[in-house]
């Protein structure tokens, strides 16, 4: 179809929607259980009081609080329903067109959805997943036909205009890896989604492409047509059976409508694009060994240079973002670099999604402007920490990042700020610990990952954190001497420095963070197991 | 086409070589010793041992020499006090982690292993050993699998890949539980690829593969017949 065809089609399918006087939104997200038993008590209900034609239910993607999940969204009079069971579908759908019904009711005034600001995630929880027409009635692919009309040049200005960086973790400015790859020589040329998402407690990609498969789509089309690639990959985790079902099907409809496959919106552009599923390996999210595994070979990451924007796929130039910075694509253009830019600080332009797990209050999926403090994220969204206990520490990045103790709650988050604590931003993980854990267990917990998933090439991630390991242990069991802590000390230092890849680089990541800002809970464990031999 | 001749600085020492060289090649034909373990001439490189490590000037990093190619202007340090610090913690981790018991080993006195912590000065291992119970594999009419001697540098995987072509050998797990396998974890004798051509017990490093029938410290290792087959294939070529 051409692009004033799917236009019309969106004009259309606005005027069918607005037909309705009530939508009923229901989160069909993997975290929200029970939806679908939900939606058809919903149905029943609606049908009992013969509302069918003037009551629209709709599944949508995540709504964000899956703390107080499942949640039902009435529009338009803009009312949250939280904790609803199927039993609770009489008394929603009666307070439609009447007063809402208190106790279901999420106070409008929250400050975990008044703190926000909604980008990627603006259209999570308000369109179905699984609908072209609703992606497109609301304003979807308009970044890709704006593209369309520019040159590649020019869409890779306006990337690089807004100072958009990667979100997968390490920040690599995305305008630069686009120009590269562009500019790269090639018979042909590919790109790739990196869905491999695998840090402990984040599930921030999964609900992107869980809620809005398209716009991730649309911004790997800006993205193929901006550097020239004819055929695409989505490497996604088979762990994400429903984020699997929701791309295949949005791949499909791309498809059909001309979105992708040959001429594509009848222009001169080809692209397809693939799903490759991973097996589950947390070293298959770094770059290269996504490659080795998209080839179908074992996982393993290859010595960079050359990076894969010169030699990737197959040999071939290969643009590699994550789903979060394809989902920021199609925003930028359809909004201007400008909008973009406006919001952040002066590195770290627009706005991160994080995946809020722990000791919090409201546990759920966040969208904030970088550059919002932790204090904020912690304890004005996220409500902060239940059951009376104190905030001890926020560990950022996952295995590959730090535990953040209170003494810099105020620090704002940025890729600058949290790498000077000594942690990273990471993918969007954010795990809150209180009072009552123990940073030793903690971080034996992430060395225990970083070493089962350690993919076994090098020696010293292979055979570094094995021995980091050993050595946490001996602290956790109070065993410790102060030269095993002199040796912990170092083996962080060898593994960081000589380690191939990032999951080796970062794994002591952990453990040095916490051995700057709680060192005194190693030396407890010192001093504890010291005092049976100064007994006379 | 000519290849572009580039100028770089390897400890002190003013060197010259192609742009498609590698620090490591410009190195040892100037004479300049680079610790390897993973590295062996006629193999594609993996840069897995960590051990060729060098500094270069104006970067934070460290490069493994065996995949960093040369660039004009370079001024690369293959030793330092960190380097030797590192060099010798890997080779003390790699003794750690599985049972590299020399003095009843058929490669005593004919052992990478044992000469990189000779050159290293490694005297005494820091770490605790893993001490794994692993299995031999003595199912070869002529060959023997020791994984308790393997140090996993991809030696045999490669050379049966590469140069015999039968891609016998690959790795089974990941991490420090990763183990060599033949074909699909079948017992070495059973292999249906395996050609028997013993290239992979040749490269061998250390006791982990080895010819039946040697006693302690007798099994020597001919591993200068990879170039020479390299250079007769390419002779045969033209």
């Amino acid at each position: 179809m051409h692009r004033d065809e799917l236009r019309r089609r969106a004009a259309e399918h606005r005027l069918h929607l607005e037909g309705f006087a009530h939508h009923l939104l229901v989160c069909s997200s993997l975290g929200c259980a029970h939806n679908d038993a939900l939606i058809t008590a919903l149905r029943r209900s609606v049908a009992e009081r013969g509302m069918e034609s003037r009551v629209l239910i709709r599944k949508t993607g995540c709504m964000g609080l899956c703390a107080l999940g499942p949640l039902v969204a009435v529009q338009p009079e803009g009312w949250l329903y939280q904790h609803v069971r199927p039993e609770d579908a009489d008394v929603v759908v009666a307070s439609l067109g009447q007063q809402p019904s208190e106790q279901l009711l999420v106070p409008p005034d929250l400050p975990f959805f008044a703190r926000q600001h909604k980008n990627v995630l603006a259209l999570s929880g308000r369109i179905d997943p699984e609908s072209l027409d609703d992606y497109l009635a609301a304003g979807g692919y308009a970044g890709l036909f704006a593209a369309l009309d520019m040159r590649p040049a020019e869409v890779i200005r306006r990337i690089q205009e807004s100072g958009l960086r990667g979100r997968g973790g390490a920040g690599y400015p995305t305008g630069l890896k686009w120009a590269t790859v562009a500019k790269a020589r090639g018979a042909r040329k590919y790109i790739i989604c990196n869905a491999d998402e695998g840090d402990p407690g984040a599930f921030m990609d999964r609900s992107i492409l869980e809620s809005t498969p398209h716009a991730v789509l649309e911004g790997m089309i800006i993205a193929a047509y901006a550097v020239g690639a004819c055929q695409g990959y989505i490497y996604v985790r088979a762990e994400y059976p429903l984020a699997v079902h929701r791309l295949k099907l949005a791949i499909r409809q791309a498809e059909r409508h001309n979105l992708l496959g040959h001429a594509i919106c009848g222009l001169n552009l080809d692209l397809a694009i693939q799903i490759r599923l991973g097996a589950g390996a947390f070293v298959c999210g770094e770059e290269t060994a996504l490659i080795e595994s998209v080839e179908g070979r074992r996982g393993i990451p290859r010595p960079r240079p050359p990076y894969p924007a010169e030699k990737g796929l197959w040999g071939y130039p290969t643009l590699i973002n994550n789903v979060e910075t394809y989902a920021n694509v199609g925003p930028i253009i359809d909004r201007g670099s400008r909008w973009f830019a406006a919001l952040g600080t002066e590195a770290s332009k627009g706005t991160k999604v994080f995946a809020l797990t722990g000791k919090i209050v409201h546990t759920g999926l966040i969208e904030v402007p970088m550059g919002t403090t932790l204090r904020e994220i912690v304890f004005d969204i996220g409500g902060g920490i239940p059951d009376g206990h104190g905030f001890k520490a926020v560990q950022t990045g996952g295995p590959s990042g730090g535990c953040i103790p209170a003494e810099h709650l105020d620090a704002p988050v940025s890729y600058e700020s949290l790498s000077e604590l000594g942690s990273i931003m990471g993918s969007g993980g954010m795990i809150v610990m209180d009072d009552t854990s123990s940073m030793i267990d903690i971080v034996k917990y992430f060395i225990e990952f970083c070493m089962d998933e350690s993919c076994g090439k090098c020696i010293p991630c292979r055979v570094g954190t094995a021995q980091i390991h050993r050595l946490l242990t001996a602290f956790q069991e109070r065993t410790a001497t102060e030269a095993d802590l002199a040796q912990l000390e170092m083996l962080c230092d060898l593994v960081k420095n000589t380690s191939l890849c990032g999951l080796g680089q970062s794994a002591p990541n952990p453990v040095l963070s916490t051995l700057r800002y709680f060192r005194q809970e190693y030396l407890d464990r010192i001093s504890e197991s010291r005092q049976p031999e100064d007994r006379p | 086409m000519s290849e572009p001749i580039l100028t770089l600085v390897v400890d002190g020492l003013q060197v010259s070589g192609l742009a498609s060289e590698t620090i490591l090649k410009v190195a040892r034909e100037n004479d300049i010793a680079i610790p390897t373990l993973c590295w062996l001439e006629g193999l594609s490189s993996l840069g897995a041992c960590r051990l060729c490590m060098v500094e270069i000037e104006g970067s934070p990093k460290l490069h493994p020499a065996c995949v960093t190619p040369i660039q004009e202007g370079m001024v690369v340090a293959t030793r330092s006090e960190r380097l030797h610090r590192y060099r010798k913690a890997i080779v003390e981790l790699l003794f750690s982690e599985r049972n590299h018991i020399c003095a009843v080993c058929v490669a005593n006195g004919h052992c990478e292993l044992q000469d990189l912590a000779v050159q290293l000065g490694v005297d005494h291992i820091r770490f605790p050993g893993r001490s794994p119970q692993l299995a031999v594999d003595a199912s070869h009419a002529r060959f023997v699998l020791d994984h308790n001697r393997c140090v996993l540098c991809m030696r045999c995987v490669r050379v049966c890949g590469e140069i015999e072509g039968a891609h016998t050998w690959d790795v089974k797990n990941r991490g420090i539980r990763s183990l060599i396998v033949a074909d699909f974890e079948t017992p070495w004798g059973l292999s249906e690829t395996c050609t028997g051509c013993g290239k992979c017990v040749q490269v061998c490093p250390t006791g982990a593969l080895f010819e039946k029938g040697r006693p302690v410290a007798e099994t020597h290792k001919k591993r200068p017949f990879l170039p020479y087959l390299m250079a007769n294939r390419a002779r045969e070529h033209r």
